[in-house]
């Protein structure tokens, strides 16, 4: 065989375009000519549409639904109560967390804009006239809203169809209002520590309750074939797989009889991971009336109802010693989980994997404790854009570390550098039973303290605090774990966390690979194909990559939780050795030599000693189909599920300066620059983008983003009117850079990226907040820092007038 | 977020337009750029049922000069007050406040009369508009009147404009060569209404304030003309002692509600800031 193109190995390496090429985004073709197709695009011959009447109470029982008028609405087709949907048992539905959640109200309602009844009618505008003529008779209930007075001896019950129950899935409860305790580390262990320490801190820190916010919002069209009994669901859905098994499991439909299809997502950032009534309700609406039935949530319906983030009420304590050297930490959450517990974590996790909470610190001992609370909000409990309740550990332990450093005196990078696990630690052991894959902290603090002349930085800051102005600067260490996960850990609904890849490499050697995870914006038609392109020896641009239907992807648990790269990618490797390993069989049946006398060379097997006798990836392919060593089946395709064996801990060094208007209370981040660590870059273009993406999400969160509720339990803010989603104009310019330290578990050393930067950056931009007034003796100052809040800080201190 | 249903006229003339609310009364809604109204229908806070859209009303367009003063027509987009060559030198704070509206795309729609009709205690222009002393053309079946800016606002939505009446256009007398002038404007992001904002018009006059002029926005029921605060600047050189007075009696008229942007006090302190900020920024474009 002769090499036709002739090209250098350097250019034949180029022409694959793998792991490690910054090449454009293959999806943004699409997208950019507004050509995606986005649940809301879908028409299907006969379609109809729903939509919900919700609650404006926030606690009331529902005494009375009157639909007549609605039906005699015209255009109107069908309006379900709780009282239709009780047949089929599907009034009420089980949540991920073992909860049950009403699909529509059922006596009562328990947060504002609850769902009450779903209307049908031929188009958009018949269903808005319907649901105004809907009529409800509520009587309104004493409201709780804050947790802290949900667990009060006298307080009201919420959930009064568990009222008798001593555990709703994740655990004993102690209060009608209570939903689990959950207990990390060894509590008599850090108690001795901190009674024996020289210094210890505490502090309050709340992480408000956010939003993931994506730019498209929740839907789906539900069609069932009345023929064929056959759903087909579309949806935004981040696990489409996952969706398919829980529709099986509530509506009784066979799982063979269901195909689930995701479509282009528009952002998810965990609020597409759960399943929501609207989902239920276009079901049974199709199967009513066999038509296909589209729901899609408004702006308004996508912030106050679908699943929200955050929401803890932390305690955090660190005992150490004079040294700032960490002795212990102690932290206690209040965890408000809203009406149900609906939270998205990994079944045997109850608070996630909060016990990371560590972060990159070689603490000898801890101990952690989570109470879960009902309170008269909308459930959810999603990871927003972070690992499962990754960003409320880190943010506890990256303020308290700066709290340590205040309190014993010592620069917050120099505290930082005495506690970090070191890399000869590595694999390491936290006090909490994590096995840090790998990591190089020293060195990626000490480049982005040089790289933004730190030195000079502190003195400038020392310069201004004379002259009465407010600078901070905000360090943020931190360690995600992702790639959820090792189904020893995690399973959902009692199946593993696995995911997976099967490619088939056509005779002209291109190829397509489908996965079980699903991109909303992530790039995985590029990245995949990069990580296949050099493992193959196939060009990237050869190379179809396919998710998001359940009739043709393997099965997979989704994208969330920075978990595609480390697992699903794992499993695109893994599948591509596989076909490696039939390929030289039969390059070695072509060349007429044993396979151990091949060697790979980027894109071909050469035969050892002999460089002119190849054999290409591209010829084997063709081989595959027709010229096969006796015994061989003929065809080139593979299947992998990879269960990852480990975790993977990428990490991060973010600083970040700000100054502060100390009259209108106004923050301008003057420099934030972003050092990451995701192990192998696969596509550093795409990493750059994502960092940029979670940069711009913390800069919202700490900045702005907020959900609160007044005393009647109204939200207040659920629009962009209030709620923060800062435009080109508001973000800062991010700097970003990088190390490499590869995961050594994984096929191709990556650990995953899209989600370190909201949890460092979160810190990042808090601590530098915190930071200005640092010399004024302010330890900690409540998120979100908006103008009103950070001038009340100003005020106290006599310095905004 | 769907609208109820309603009628949609598009008047060719301006009487056809007046004659189409005098014969629909509170049921008709005039349409200009919509910005305001159509998030307000599409909430159903606002269900008309005639919509009168006023886009195929070409004389309700342009900027002219006429003698001393400046007409604006009440389809004119804020996208063409901020381009303006001739309100950029002789008027120039409309420019600077139109820039502060919204982004590029609401301005491309939004329009003036939209905006300074509307009584929305949020929009940035009738503030504006009172600083400078501007009239509102309204016309109605009985004719034409001019209402000053500073009477026209009565409560949030609620303004001298009678049912039956149109504001046709904007007009505002030139301020003297020379002018210093500033819109402040705090603001949480692109496209947000003021936490507080100040507008400020100054003639100095060999160092001594000849006329001051400021009012405020978003932070009362109405657009609020701070009258006694620019009196205290007249005849002073608007020194620290001046100022000091003049925010003290703005902050005197504000009577901000607590929202997302922050509690009262607040925004009431910010409004001193926005005054501050915009008097000196106004004192350093003035020739003295």
């Amino acid at each position: 065989m002769t090499d036709a193109t002739e090209m250098t190995l350097e250019e034949r390496e180029a022409t694959l375009g793998g792991i490690g090429c910054a090449r454009k985004r293959k999806e943004d073709i699409r997208f950019i000519q507004g050509k995606g197709n986005y649940v809301d695009d879908i028409e299907l011959p006969g379609q109809v549409f729903g939509d919900f009447v919700r609650s404006p109470y926030a606690h009331a029982r529902v005494k009375s639904i009157d639909t007549a008028a609605a039906k005699a609405v015209p255009g109107v087709l069908a309006v379900l109560t709780a009282e239709d949907l009780k047949p089929l048992n599907l009034h009420w539905m089980p949540t991920l967390a073992g909860d049950t959640q009403a699909v529509l109200a059922d006596q009562k309602v328990h947060f504002q804009n609850q769902e009450v009844a779903f209307v049908i009618g031929e188009d958009r505008y018949a269903v808005s006239d319907g649901i105004q003529a809907v009529e409800v008779d509520y009587e309104d209930l004493p409201v709780l809203v804050d947790p802290k007075q949900a667990l009060a001896e006298d307080a009201p019950v919420l959930r009064e169809d568990v009222e008798d129950k001593d555990n709703v899935g994740q655990g004993v409860r102690k209060h009608p209002n209570h939903i689990f305790a959950w207990e990390a580390g060894d509590r008599d262990e850090t108690d001795k520590a901190f009674a024996g320490a020289a210094v210890t801190v505490k502090e309050e820190i709340f992480y408000q309750r956010v939003h993931p916010c994506p730019l498209e919002p929740c839907g789906c069209v539900a069609s069932m074939d009345p023929v064929r009994g056959e759903l087909t669901l579309y949806g935004t859905f981040q696990a489409p797989h996952v969706v398919r098994t829980v529709v099986s499991l509530i509506a009784g439909l066979p799982e063979h009889k269901i195909r689930v299809i995701a479509p282009d997502i528009g952002g998810g950032f965990g609020n597409k991971v759960g399943a929501y009534p609207g989902y239920v309700c276009a079901t049974v609406g199709t199967i009513v009336l066999g038509r296909p039935v589209k729901w899609v949530e408004g702006r308004i319906d996508n912030l106050s109802t679908t699943a929200f983030a955050r929401d803890y009420h932390m305690t955090g304590e660190l005992a150490a010693d004079s040294n700032g050297r960490i002795a212990a930490i102690r932290v206690h959450v209040l965890a408000d989980h809203g009406a149900f517990n609906a939270h998205a974590q990994p079944s045997k996790w109850p608070a996630g994997l909060f016990s990371i909470v560590t972060g990159s610190y070689d603490i000898p001992s801890a101990h952690i404790a989570v109470d879960g609370v009902y309170t008269n909000k909308a459930p959810g409990g999603v990871a927003y854009r972070c690992s499962f309740r990754v960003t409320e550990a880190s943010y506890l332990i990256e303020r308290m570390i700066d709290v340590l450093a205040q309190k014993v005196g010592l620069d917050k990078a120099e505290v930082r550098l005495r506690n970090f696990v070191t890399p000869e630690q590595f694999p390491y052991t936290s006090c909490l039973d994590w096995e840090y894959d790998s990591g190089d902290y020293h060195t990626a603090l000490n480049k982005v303290l040089e790289a933004v002349d730190y030195q000079g930085l502190l003195a400038e800051q020392a310069e201004k605090r004379k002259r009465g102005e407010l600078m901070g600067i905000g360090l943020a260490t931190f360690t995600e774990i992702v790639g959820a996960g090792p189904s020893r850990n995690c399973d959902i609904l009692g199946i593993g966390m696995f995911d997976s890849c099967e490619i088939r490499i056509h005779p002209t050697g291109s190829a397509i690979a489908r996965l079980g995870t699903k991109s909303q914006g992530q790039g995985h038609e590029t990245t995949y194909a990069q990580i296949l392109a050099t493992e193959l020896g196939i060009p990237s641009d050869d190379i179809t990559v396919e998710e998001g239907d359940t009739d043709t992807a393997p099965y997979g648990l989704g994208t969330y939780g920075s978990r595609s790269t480390p697992v699903a990618g794992a499993a695109a490797a893994q599948a591509a050795r596989k076909i490696k390993a039939k390929a030289q069989k039969i390059a070695a049946h072509m060349l007429e030599v044993g396979e151990k006398d091949l060697e790979w060379e980027v894109d071909r097997f050469k035969v050892k000693g002999l460089p002119e006798k190849t054999a290409t990836m591209k010829e084997i392919a063709f081989a595959a189909y027709q010229n096969l060593p006796e015994g061989l089946e003929p065809g080139l395709e593979a299947v992998n599920y990879y269960d990852p064996p480990n975790f993977t801990y990428p990490f991060g060094a973010y600083l970040c300066v700000v100054d502060v208007d100390r009259l209108t209370g106004e923050v301008k981040v003057r420099r934030f620059y972003a050092l990451d660590d995701c192990g192998t870059r696969i596509n550093p273009m795409v990493i750059e983008g994502q960092v940029h993406g979670g940069l711009t999400e913390a800069f919202a969160i700490a900045m702005g983003q907020e959900l609160t509720f007044d005393e009647t339990g109204n939200i207040q803010g659920a629009s962009f009117m209030d709620y923060f989603l800062p435009t080109a104009v508001e973000t800062p310019v991010w700097e970003t850079d990088f190390t490499v330290t590869p995961s050594p578990h994984h096929p191709i050393g990556a650990k995953g990226v899209g989600e370190s930067p909201n949890v460092g950056g979160v810190s990042a931009f808090s601590n530098a907040v915190v930071d200005a007034f640092a010399h004024l003796g302010v330890s900690h100052m409540p998120m979100p820092h908006t103008p009103w809040r950070v001038w009340k800080q100003c005020q106290a201190l006599g310095i905004g007038e | 977020m769907i609208p109820g249903a309603f009628e949609y006229h598009r008047p060719a003339s301006v009487d056809e337009a007046i004659a189409l609310l005098s014969r629909h009364g509170d049921e008709g809604r005039v349409i200009a750029g919509g910005h305001s109204l159509v998030p307000m229908m599409k909430l159903r806070l606002a269900e008309p049922g005639h919509l009168i859209d006023l886009q195929g009303l070409d004389s309700l367009r342009g900027i002219q000069q006429a003698g001393r003063c400046i007409e604006i027509g009440a389809m004119t987009t804020q996208q063409e007050v901020a381009a303006s060559e001739l309100l950029a030198e002789v008027c120039p704070i409309l420019r600077e406040a139109a820039l502060l509206i919204a982004d590029p795309q609401v301005r491309y729609c939004g329009t003036l009369g939209g905006n300074v009709a509307n009584g929305d205690p949020g929009n940035d222009m009738p503030a504006v508009m009172q600083c400078l002393d501007a009239s509102f053309v309204l016309r109605g079946p009985k004719g034409e009147r001019e209402v000053p800016a500073r009477n026209f606002y009565e409560a949030a939505y609620f303004t001298a404009r009678a049912e039956d009446e149109l504001l046709t256009a904007v007009s505002l007398p030139i301020p003297p060569a020379g002018h210093g002038y500033a819109y402040e404007k705090l603001k949480r992001k692109v496209g947000d209404y003021a936490t507080a904002a100040a507008a400020v018009v100054l003639i100095m006059n060999g160092g001594t304030c000849e006329s001051a002029s400021i009012a405020l926005t978003n932070v009362g029921q109405t657009p609020l003309f701070a009258e006694a605060a620019g009196q205290t600047l007249v005849g002073t050189k608007v020194d620290e002692a001046a100022v000091a007075m003049a925010v003290e009696a703005a902050k005197g008229i504000a009577e901000p509600v607590a929202d997302m942007r922050g509690p009262e006090e607040y925004r009431t302190h910010v409004t001193g800031v926005m005054v501050r900020r915009a008097v000196e920024r106004a004192l350093a474009r003035a020739q003295a």
